[in-house]
């Protein structure tokens, strides 16, 4: 059977202002215990976090380890 | 980013753990402890630092039996009648006796426990009997204790492994084989022990909100152990005993009653009326919340909006910040404040889990499974009603007994076809450029469990359900393909999903009668049926490669249990005082 792209909204916002995954930060994506956030080039040539898959037990230590409060995890669509 | 490298290395160690969550941390610290000479590897799918039930803390120990409140007799025997008889309590009795040294070792690494203005620990009662629940002030610090302790330990700890299967030879254990989850590396661990700690089976039924990720327990939990062990011949107990929780409607997480009972918080129908006598979580009382659901009496609600401002606040305090933080969020929403609304309650999906039911992979009073050199620990393990401190104690257990059986023995010789079987069952998905994804494997898998196995069960049903499974699982042999090393991940998870629906039916259908409540309600067997099936319900890998099915006698109990005891959980509709005396 062929494959689709189909869009999904997720709940873990990353504030790139703040993130400083540029300086080598990488405490969210390693702390995550379902391993759904990466480390993204931006347009501009430097690097952000970013959740990358769908798969959130909104359990939050990506938010409470973050050193500079850039993660804001919310409650994924289908259950909020 | 997350490319397939094919690839293998090849390392020894005396113990391996897998698992990082609980009960693996304590077993690595305490087998190290026993020899410190050994070599201890401690392997995770997440990061040991924030991973598995506990990873953002806890908000208390529901079953610490601690002297001057409870003594490990009186202990034994709620959870024996708790759990219906099926119990062998040497282990229950065991950890009855040693959990306090494990209290007072948690302390020790800074985990604080609740005392009152006496200094004593304020412990609270919620369940049925006795008194066991003692609340942590700062359980949101018990992962970052337990981190600092291993690594002064100097336990070698693998991250982002995930175990796929044992490795067994010359009648005992010989290893394990892992999967990078990040690159779909290889990695064959020699060991002469090993030691199970990979928690419950989580992801077995769908939750109502229909996110597969939106489950009672750490998703991560998929269920490895159990898939782990039966392919390496060990004994399952009890399967069909599932674990069936009272949760935040659509949250899915605990209303916790545990921690808003003891303050004046309780269960209460669509009228605000209490229907169960004790909200301490069993199939007895999932039963009556189940029909509560169904009668024209539901929802089911928390309801606290009767309590005063302070009490409120400080049920506030403790729920939104240490366990599942993110519940004040989902509360926020919806516009709920517990001063004004009650608020709704669900039960959750199936799943396995001993840490709040029953069944497992067998072990005995020291961890032991069926299957030499092989350990279990934890909501794994067959050990009832183990919860958190369970986890630790237990973990302690198989890692001081490991230690000793790893000392002065060879590594297991093993065939190594072993590796090359699992290297392509592992890589499978990634050969195919076309298929289905695991994502709609798995969906479809839990709708069937949901659709056909959830209690009540119907014997039609549970066999409708594994004829559809195994459509599933032709699927998932043949047809399943990822893109990258972190769908595989998702690709094996589904592979251990599967067995363990399969292995829930079987297990279902083999005890004909119901028992545990809810957790086996068997329509057309209704009722415990003691003559027949006071036993334990053995599953394990037959000759042909099949799910095979055997009783198990259970051992003498240590601690008596008078006929009038053994039906205290049986009856949890709560009666108003008015209706008792009129
Ligand atoms: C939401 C919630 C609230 C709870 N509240 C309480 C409470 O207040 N009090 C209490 O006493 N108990 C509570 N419990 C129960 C208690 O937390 C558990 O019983 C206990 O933590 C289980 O420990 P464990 O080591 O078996 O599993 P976990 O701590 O979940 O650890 C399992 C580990 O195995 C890893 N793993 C899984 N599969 C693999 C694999 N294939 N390879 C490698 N690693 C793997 C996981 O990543 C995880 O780190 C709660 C449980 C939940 C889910
Ligand atoms: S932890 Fe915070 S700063 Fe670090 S990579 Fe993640 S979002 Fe960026
Ligand atoms: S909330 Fe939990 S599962 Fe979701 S991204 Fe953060 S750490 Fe990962």
């Amino acid at each position: 059977m062929p494959l689709a792209e189909t869009l999904t909204s997720v709940p873990v916002v990353i504030d790139d202002d703040k993130c400083i995954a540029n300086k080598g930060c990488t405490v969210c994506v390693d702390v995550c215990p379902l391993d759904v956030l990466r480390i993204v080039d931006l347009a501009d040539g430097t690097k952000t976090a970013r959740m990358t898959y769908d798969e959130c037990w909104y359990c939050m230590p990506c938010q409470a380890d973050c050193p500079t409060k850039a993660v804001t995890v919310s409650i994924p669509y289908l259950l909020k | 980013m997350d490319d397939i490298c094919e690839g293998s290395t090849t390392i020894e160690c005396d113990v391996l753990v897998i698992g990082g969550g609980t009960a693996g941390p304590m077993a690595a610290l305490k087998a190290k402890k026993e020899n410190p000479d050994a070599n201890i590897v401690l392997l995770e799918k997440a990061n040991v630092k924030r991973s598995g039930a506990i990873c953002m803390g806890m908000d208390g120990l529901n079953n610490a039996v601690i002297p001057g409140y409870a003594t490990p007799e009186q202990y034994t025997k709620e959870i024996t009648i708790a759990n219906d008889g099926i119990v062998d309590q040497e282990a229950v009795f065991r950890y009855a006796s040693e959990c306090y040294e494990v209290i007072q070792e948690l302390d020790s690494f800074g985990i604080r426990f609740q005392k009152d203005e006496n200094g004593e620990f304020d412990v609270k009662k919620v369940h049925h009997i006795g008194t066991y629940v003692l609340p942590m002030p700062n359980g949101d610090t018990v992962k970052k204790a337990l981190y600092r302790q291993l690594r002064k330990a100097r336990i070698n700890i693998s991250n982002r492994f995930m175990a796929t299967r044992l490795l067994t030879g010359e009648g005992r254990i010989a290893g394990a084989l892992c999967v990078n989850t990040r690159t779909a590396e290889f990695l064959v661990i020699k060991a002469k022990a090993v030691i199970m700690c990979m928690g419950a089976a989580g992801r077995l039924g769908l939750p109502t909100s229909g996110y597969l990720y939106g489950t009672y327990e750490n998703p991560v939990n998929s269920g490895d152990g159990y898939a782990m062990a039966y392919h390496a011949g060990a004994d399952l107990a009890n399967l069909e005993c599932y674990q069936i929780n009272p949760l935040i409607k659509d949250y899915n997480g605990p209303a916790c009653a545990y921690v808003a009972g003891p303050l004046g918080g309780y269960t209460a129908n669509g009228d605000g009326d209490r229907f169960i006598e004790c909200d301490y979580w069993s199939g007895q009382m999932m039963q009556e919340f189940y029909d509560e659901l169904q009668s024209g009496k539901g929802p089911v609600f928390l309801k606290l909006n009767h309590l005063a401002e302070e009490t409120v606040s400080e049920i506030e305090r403790v729920l939104h910040i240490v366990e599942r933080p993110s519940r004040g969020m989902f509360h926020e929403g919806r516009g709920t404040d517990y001063r004004k609304q009650m608020i709704e309650m669900h039960i959750s999906e199936i799943g396995f889990c001993s840490g709040h039911s029953a069944s497992g992979v067998f072990v005995d009073e020291n961890a032991r499974t069926s299957v030499a050199g092989l350990y279990a620990a934890g909501d794994m393990a067959n050990v009832p009603h183990n919860y958190m401190l369970g986890a630790f104690t237990n973990g302690c257990f198989a890692g001081k007994d490991a230690a000793q059986y790893a000392l002065n023995l060879d590594f297991a010789k093993f065939d190594d076809e072993q590796i090359e079987l699992e290297k392509q069952r592992v890589l499978a998905p990634t050969k195919r450029s076309d298929g289905i994804p695991p994502n709609q494997i798995e969906y479809k898998i839990r709708r069937l469990v949901n659709d056909y196995l959830q209690p009540p069960k119907v014997t039609r049903k549970m066999e409708l359900g594994l004829t559809r499974l195994a459509e599933a699982r032709d699927d998932m042999e043949n047809n399943m393909m990822v893109s990258n090393s972190h769908e595989l991940m998702r690709a094996l998870e589904v592979s251990s999903i599967i067995d363990c629906a399969e292995m829930a039916a079987v297990a279902s259908l083999y005890r004909t009668e119901s028992r545990w409540g809810l957790y086996h309600n068997r329509v057309e067997y209704e009722g415990k049926n003691n003559e027949d099936w006071f036993c334990h319900a053995i599953l394990s890998k037959g000759k042909n490669g099949d799910y095979s099915m055997r009783k198990k006698a259970i051992k003498p109990y240590v601690v008596d249990i008078e006929e009038h005891e053994a039906s205290a959980y049986d009856n949890q509709r709560f009666v108003a005082e008015e209706s008792v005396t009129s």
